[in-house]
């Protein structure tokens, strides 16, 4: 067995679900509740050192029973070694779990796109937006199975909707405090957004 | 959909032989100095450079003045895919642009949505923007984008300035699109084999 | 961002508040230094927006710009602005439909992508290539290896105000457009791999013509060279801009040049070999600085090296098929999917069905020329991947901007962006 899967049954016991080697790759399955300590142990353990993160990611199978994983590639570069762990969410309750971006600074925009693209929240993050889509994306998170390829709505409200959007839905919430702090917002705008409206177009089909 | 075409005469506006010789002066300056704005995205906007490049030199065309600002370009030409967070940009930018303007849409993302038929892509730039010329491929080489290039000044060269409403801004609809809703969801209905390859598994 | 520092903005509108579903909110703004606490210096500092149509962006690339005068306080990129979907396309698509996918992402080294992605699906599947194959792909990846640099140096070049080198680098693309023509029909969007082989055997006069290439190419490299590497403007705008330490690039997860210009001897090729790499010669060029011109040493290094690798594969080059010998990955010759009744169904099952894959996962990463492309697929045992997550090189060295940016000029903020190599295609996917 992987020597990290060996570290980490001792070290944090139930927390370490099942472990899958294949094809060389070897798999980690944690939980959700300890994701910090495991990550934190795995990046600063002596034997361990996985000071490099390779990648973050979500899974979710056509099978609905099965649970929505999210993935986490990590790499020490000093023994090369690769670990993937995995933390699986029930996709019928709430889809949250810790951020990693104290421990690997590379984790934010990462962690931004499983957010913007599974709808899974990050406790923790310092910026937790979407990223590809536009902010005030109406339509829902599209790389759930749920998702139809073509998007819900009719192709003439996607492009309604796009090119319908606010002034302010073009600029993130922290911009617009810089822009505020300095009083540059006009007036409607500050109104717009005084009642709530963020590049809502209204009247959804 | 039948369209019975219609001609009609121009009272007090055909044009003369002055107008027409002056047509062809006004007309062969615009068609030989197109500036382009270069609106490249993805592929295309690669070989589009290649073309401007030494190898295909967009400049003998007149068009190696690349003008990043809409408000001194001629021509827009859409060079990639455009998804729909890119679109009012696409539409503000040739809102800026100043008449005469034309727009080529480069490439068969531009032109149609090309291979991606999905939720992120709008399904042609036609569907936001009117397009003048359409230059198929994926992407198309230098010298297919020469080619839609020659057809512009083709255009360019038929036309006049007794055509009314030729040269007008063409604004939104008051249902901020340019074209119905139905015709836009029927242009973007996918075709072909994109039809059968949305199964998943 | 982390928020170290105590200031915060408080924006007097009543914002969408935090609900249990974490959706946006205001985002404390930490106090760059230097700054007074207090919020009212009603415009000394600029809000500037730059892209997503900007010459300078290289892409649609959108970057809202804190300004203190000419002072970059705080850059925030915006992406998404090509997001086309690519991951929810593959679960649409059987593993060689989605190989001219790959051609799309990084469309500026297009056969590396297809190499990648018919490792990774090979390394589902199980199937091993064939040693031409293997020397083919070598070819492919340094090829494009080559034509990445040269588009960076280019538009690098133009962003930092020397022309001429864009269009020397532009034709040396020409010539390897040319051999990718000769070999693939397309000089961009290749489509090169198969899924256990090749699309085709390389034509008759490739190995010359790319010999002749590898012959010649160093002349460019020198000329672009003596150009730009000694020259005071050049120098004095990348020298100690956009500074990234060794720790810093590790921890931001940055790769490829990125990450060797920083000091960090990192190197798939060379630690995590593939493709037989470790039985070639060459050297991975390492930065010491980690700044905009560390990064363009290592890039102009690289293509040299790519050179010298080229050569030694055509050297090596075997003989033998090129297509792994399993009717059931690789589809028959047509004469004999024409006339014999095996051939035909295979044939069939092939186009209709798909190959199927074991059920599993797999990540084949490599070393692109923007940095670590992984391809990651899950499979349920269909001939349709259940998840294909493209690890996107350009998109994790991006999010390092607003790190290198803060507190150099504008100008600065130019040729940083310039630096990171980004193709907005691998980053919004």
């Amino acid at each position: 067995m992987n020597p990290s899967a060996e570290g980490l049954r001792a070290t944090f016991g139930d927390a370490i679900g099942r472990v899958v080697e294949a094809r060389g790759e070897t798999t980690v399955f944690v939980a959700a509740a300890r994701l910090l300590d495991i990550m934190r142990w795995l990046q600063t353990a002596p034997d361990q050192l996985y000071n490099y993160l390779v990648d973050v990611t979500a899974v979710e199978y056509r099978d609905r029973e099965r649970p929505l994983e999210v993935v986490y590639q990590l790499r020490s570069l000093s023994r090369r070694a690769n670990l993937r762990v995995k933390v699986e969410l029930d996709p019928r309750g709430e889809l949250a779990v810790d951020s990693v971006t104290p421990l690997w600074a590379g984790a934010n925009w990462l962690e931004r796109e499983v957010y913007d693209m599974f709808g899974i929240v990050f406790a923790g993050h310092p910026d937790l937006r979407r990223i590809l889509m536009w902010e005030t994306y109406a339509e829902g998170h599209p790389l759930r199975k749920d998702f139809p390829l073509r998007g819900r709505f009719s192709r003439s409200e996607q492009v309604r909707q796009a090119l319908n959007a606010n002034p302010e839905a073009n600029y993130s919430l922290e911009e617009l405090s810089i822009a505020e702090a300095y009083g540059e917002i006009p007036s409607d705008m500050r109104d717009r957004l005084r009642r709530g409206e963020r590049g809502d177009v209204g009247g959804v089909e | 959909m039948k369209r019975v075409l219609e001609t009609k005469e121009i009272a007090g506006e055909s044009p003369n032989w002055l107008l027409t010789r002056f047509d062809d002066l006004v007309n062969w300056a615009r068609a030989n100095s197109l500036w382009p704005m270069p609106f490249g995205t993805a592929c295309c906007a690669i070989e589009f450079m290649a073309t401007a490049a030494s190898r295909y030199d967009l400049a003998r065309f007149g068009m190696e003045r690349q003008s990043f600002s809409p408000r001194q370009a001629d021509v827009l030409i859409c060079a990639g895919r455009l998804p729909f967070k890119l679109a009012p940009v696409i539409r503000r930018i040739y809102d800026q642009m100043p008449q005469p303007k034309w727009v080529i849409s480069m490439g068969a993302c531009a032109s149609s949505g090309g291979i991606f038929d999905n939720y992120a892509m709008v399904q042609g730039i036609d569907t936001i923007v009117p397009v003048d010329v359409y230059v198929p491929g994926c992407p198309p080489r230098p010298e297919g984008l020469l080619y839609g290039i020659l057809l512009l000044h083709k255009k360019i060269k038929g036309e006049s300035l007794v055509i009314p409403g030729l040269r007008d801004e063409q604004s939104l609809g008051p249902t901020g699109l340019r074209l119905p809703p139905r015709e836009i969801d029927e242009l973007s209905e996918p075709f072909g084999n994109s039809v059968h390859q949305t199964r998943s598994a | 961002m982390s928020a170290q520092h105590p200031r915060t903005i408080e924006l007097e509108v009543a914002t969408p508040g935090v609900d249990a579903q974490g959706r946006p909110v205001r985002v404390p703004v930490p106090a760059p230094a230097g700054l007074p606490a207090e919020p009212d210096l009603g415009g000394e500092h600029l809000l500037v927006n730059l892209g997503p149509q900007h010459p300078a962006t290289h892409g649609v690339l959108r970057l809202v710009v804190e300004l203190d005068g000419e002072t970059v306080i705080r850059v925030i990129p915006h992406i998404g602005y090509l997001h086309s979907g690519f991951e929810k396309l593959g679960e649409y698509r059987h593993y060689n439909q989605i190989i001219p996918l790959t051609d799309r992402t990084d469309y500026l080294s297009p056969m590396a992508n297809n190499v990648c992605l018919a490792m990774a699906v090979e390394q589902l599947m199980g199937i091993t290539i064939t040693p031409r194959c293997t020397v083919l792909r070598v070819i492919a990846c340094e090829m494009s290896r080559i034509i990445s640099h040269l588009v960076w140096l280019g538009t690098t070049s133009i962003d930092l105000g020397a022309f001429t080198p864009f269009l020397w680098a532009f034709q040396e693309r020409e010539r390897i457009y040319n051999l990718q023509e000769q070999w693939t029909g397309a000089r961009l969007t290749t489509s090169l791999t198969r899924v256990g082989g090749m699309l085709a055997d390389i034509p008759n006069g490739f190995v010359e013509n790319l010999r002749e290439f590898t012959r010649t190419f160093p002349k460019t490299l020198e000329e672009i060279d003596r150009v730009l590497t000694r020259n005071a403007v050049w120098a004095g705008r990348t020298q100690g801009i956009g500074v990234m330490t060794a720790e810093e690039a590790i921890n931001y997860s940055l790769s490829g040049p990125m990450l060797r210009a920083s000091g960090v001897p990192w190197d798939l090729r060379k630690d995590q070999p593939y493709l037989g790499y470790e039985t070639y010669d060459f050297e991975v060029p390492v930065g010491e600085h980690g700044d905009v011109f560390d990064r363009y040493l290592v890039r102009l290094e690289e293509c040299h090296q790519a050179n010298r690798i080229l050569a030694q594969a055509l050297d090596r080059l075997p003989d033998g098929p090129i297509n792994v010998d399993d009717p059931r990955v690789i589809l028959p010759p047509k004469s004999r999917a024409m006339s014999d009744m095996e051939a035909m169904i295979y044939h069939f099952k092939q186009v209709m069905e798909g190959v199927k894959a074991p059920v599993g996962e797999t990540y084949c990463g490599i070393e692109n020329p923007k940095g670590e492309l992984g391809y990651y697929f899950v499979s349920d045992g269909t001939a349709k991947p259940v998840r294909w997550r493209i690890r996107p090189p350009s998109f994790i060295n991006l999010a390092a901007i607003s790190k290198m940016a803060e507190g150099h000029l504008l100008s600065d903020l130019i040729a940083i962006n310039a630096s990171v190599d980004i193709v907005m295609g691998e980053i919004d996917r």
